[in-house]
């Protein structure tokens, strides 16, 4: 190499260190000045002259919400004065009577209609509604829209960090496969992911699926390991990214799990679900649907726990630093707010590190349940 | 309101559990120090599973 | 639970599932298996270089107590040598003495009779000698005597005299 590379660290380094000072800078962008100003007229029209710090608050939540949720742009910050967002926009795919592929610019952040191919579409609370001309939006009697929702397949702004991250570990890990052809202990980074491999491997796959068996399930547990990790801390990183913290995305990761375990399951496990052995012919009816469903909340548990995990954490952060905005002395909030942040921060990275092992923890207990040979005789 | 309540009410039983787990762990740990990796290792899946169990209850409360 | 399944986004999970299967196997394919293979095989060549080193100890405590006995065994022939060569050396000396004792007893005692038959040579001799000595004595006297008469007359009445007295 004819650069050096240690300058290119450096500068990476100092472009995600001074990331905080535009991030978070504005709390607010477009999708929820809307929301803002609607609340902002209720509010006036309600209490007068107290609608000011009620409108904050109301900001604030709204970004926070606006933050947790998918995104079909990619906004690192935006400048609510001028209505400006920086960032870049995602290619919007949707099939409604075919599909219809688009740049979610169109959109213009949910301020207009996008018309494509005749059809007109509307961005609302981060989904896309299908609408008339003009974009109305009709109600029902919860304030849900009734409005056609399209098949979404936009590649959202998880979808992009998830393929970021995806790229970043097939680079890392082939890279640390590679240097195994050099000689027989990994240089440079892979001297770090090296001890965490074998910690997956020793401490979560072989204890719990057994010797004789681990090895089949190493690939998805490290797999799911450094991804759920990657994305933890990327969310903790000021890119206003929140994957692990998606619903949708831990449902997924829980329905793997859940496949795995079940199909991998060897007679034994299915035995004990279905007719559990050693308990009177009445007792087995009764634990055969408790049985079943005790499969069902295992993912279940797996996915809840990531997700609230991720998203508290998320929640607590951005409202600490929202404090700096909702308080009324600046001074006295802004040492206070940074402190608890950072506090919160280093418990956060602590979580993401936690919960991506509980995650691969968990999966490796439920597949060694399914796998492990029984021994009728020790225990029942 | 009544959400509000019961969310309380899950985290006082999360809280206990929690705190029983974690005493009984560090007992078990005092008693046999040179287990502690495995004692940590079975206190974090049930801490896991509890907190799975009190974040069930608290989304599907909300 | 309402606003949870009101998130639900079925392409982003639709996606999801769709990286992380990609993911999977391709990480499958190009980082975990060369990467656990190699880490097994260093484990593996660890252990077996273990094994080897502990084998090579084991070796080398049999070497050593190999030598330790050979190295005993040589001493006790040594010792076993000098012993008999001790053995050899104290017959021979026993046997000289010994030899030398008989062959001095008989020197002795021929020098003995030597000295003996000599002895009685000389005592023979002697005899002789003091024989015809004593004769020559006697015929000398006999004749100085038997030359004066009056000495002879003397003799002879002495002798009578002296045979008087008996």
């Amino acid at each position: 190499m004819v650069i050096s590379r240690k300058p290119l660290h450096v500068i990476a380094t100092i472009a995600i260190a001074i990331l905080p000072l535009f991030s978070f800078a504005n709390v607010s962008n477009d999708s929820v000045k809307k929301e803002a100003h609607e609340v902002h007229v209720a509010t006036d029209a309600n209490h007068g002259e107290a609608a000011e710090p009620q409108d904050k608050k109301a900001k604030v939540d709204a970004y926070i919400q606006h933050h947790l949720q998918d995104s079909h742009d990619f906004t690192f910050f935006s400048d609510e004065k001028e209505g400006k967002h920086y960032g870049f926009s995602l290619p919007v795919i949707l099939i409604d009577n075919g599909l219809k592929v688009f740049s979610s610019s169109k959109f213009h952040h949910g301020e207009t209609v996008a018309e494509v191919d005749g059809n007109f579409y509307k961005l609302y609370h981060g989904k896309i509604y299908k609408t008339d001309t003009a974009g109305t939006i009709s109600y029902d009697e919860h304030h849900h829209p009734t409005n056609a929702k399209p098949l979404d397949f936009s590649i959202t702004k998880n979808v992009v960090s998830m393929l970021f991250t995806s790229a970043l570990l097939l680079f890392m890990f082939i890279g640390l496969a590679k240097s195994y052809k050099k000689g027989p202990i990994p240089t440079g980074f892979g001297r770090v992911l090296e001890p965490l491999i074998l910690f997956i491997r020793d401490e979560i796959a072989i204890p719990n699926i057994g010797e004789k068996k681990y090895r089949k399930f190493m690939g998805y547990l490290l797999t799911v390991f450094f991804l759920i990790w990657l994305l933890n801390l990327l969310g903790m990183t000021p890119l206003g990214i929140n994957v692990t913290g998606n619903i949708a995305v831990t449902i997924c990761l829980a329905l793997f799990t859940y496949f795995i375990t079940q199909f991998s399951a060897n007679k034994d496990y299915w035995m004990h679900i279905f007719w559990m052995p050693g308990v009177p012919v009445p007792m087995k009816i009764i634990l055969m649907p408790i049985e079943i469903l005790g499969t069902l909340t295992k993912p279940f548990a797996l996915l809840i726990r990531l997700f609230a995990n991720i998203t508290a954490g998320h929640v607590v952060i951005m409202s600490l630093i929202a404090m700096i905005f909702v308080g009324k002395n600046l001074a006295a909030d802004l040492p206070i707010s940074l402190g608890l942040t950072l506090f919160i921060s280093i418990i956060e990275v602590l979580v993401a590190f936690l919960q991506a092992f509980i995650f691969t923890m968990l999966s490796s207990l439920f597949i060694g349940m399914a796998v492990q040979d029984h021994h009728h005789d020790d225990h029942h | 309101m009544y959400n509000l309540i019961g969310a309380g009410l899950v985290v006082i039983g999360a809280g206990l559990g929690l705190g029983k787990i974690g005493g009984s762990a560090m007992d078990a740990i005092a008693r046999q120090p040179e287990a502690a990796g495995k004692i940590q290792t079975a206190m974090i899946i049930i801490a896991a599973l509890l907190e799975g169990l009190a974040f069930a209850a608290l989304i599907l409360g909300k | 639970m309402e606003k949870l399944i009101n998130d639900f986004s079925f392409g982003l999970f639709f996606w999801q599932a769709i990286i992380l299967l990609i993911l999977i196997v391709l990480m499958v394919k190009f980082a975990w298996k060369p990467i656990m293979n190699s880490i097994v095989a260093r484990e593996e060549g660890i252990s077996n270089a273990l094994l080897a080193a502990e084998n090579a100890k084991k070796d080398m405590l049999n070497l050593k107590s190999d030598n330790e006995k050979l190295l005993a065994e040589a001493r006790a022939e040594r010792d076993l040598m000098i012993k008999e060569a001790r053995e050899i050396k104290e017959k021979m000396i026993a046997d000289a003495k010994s030899e030398a004792q008989v062959q001095g007893a008989a020197m002795i005692e021929s020098a003995k009779a030597t000295i003996e038959s000599e002895k009685n040579a000389a005592m023979a001799e002697l005899k002789n000698q003091v024989s015809s000595l004593s004769l020559e004595i006697a015929e000398t006297l006999l004749k100085g005597e038997l030359s004066n008469k009056e000495a002879q007359t003397k003799l002879v009445e002495k002798m009578l005299g002296d045979a008087k007295l008996n």
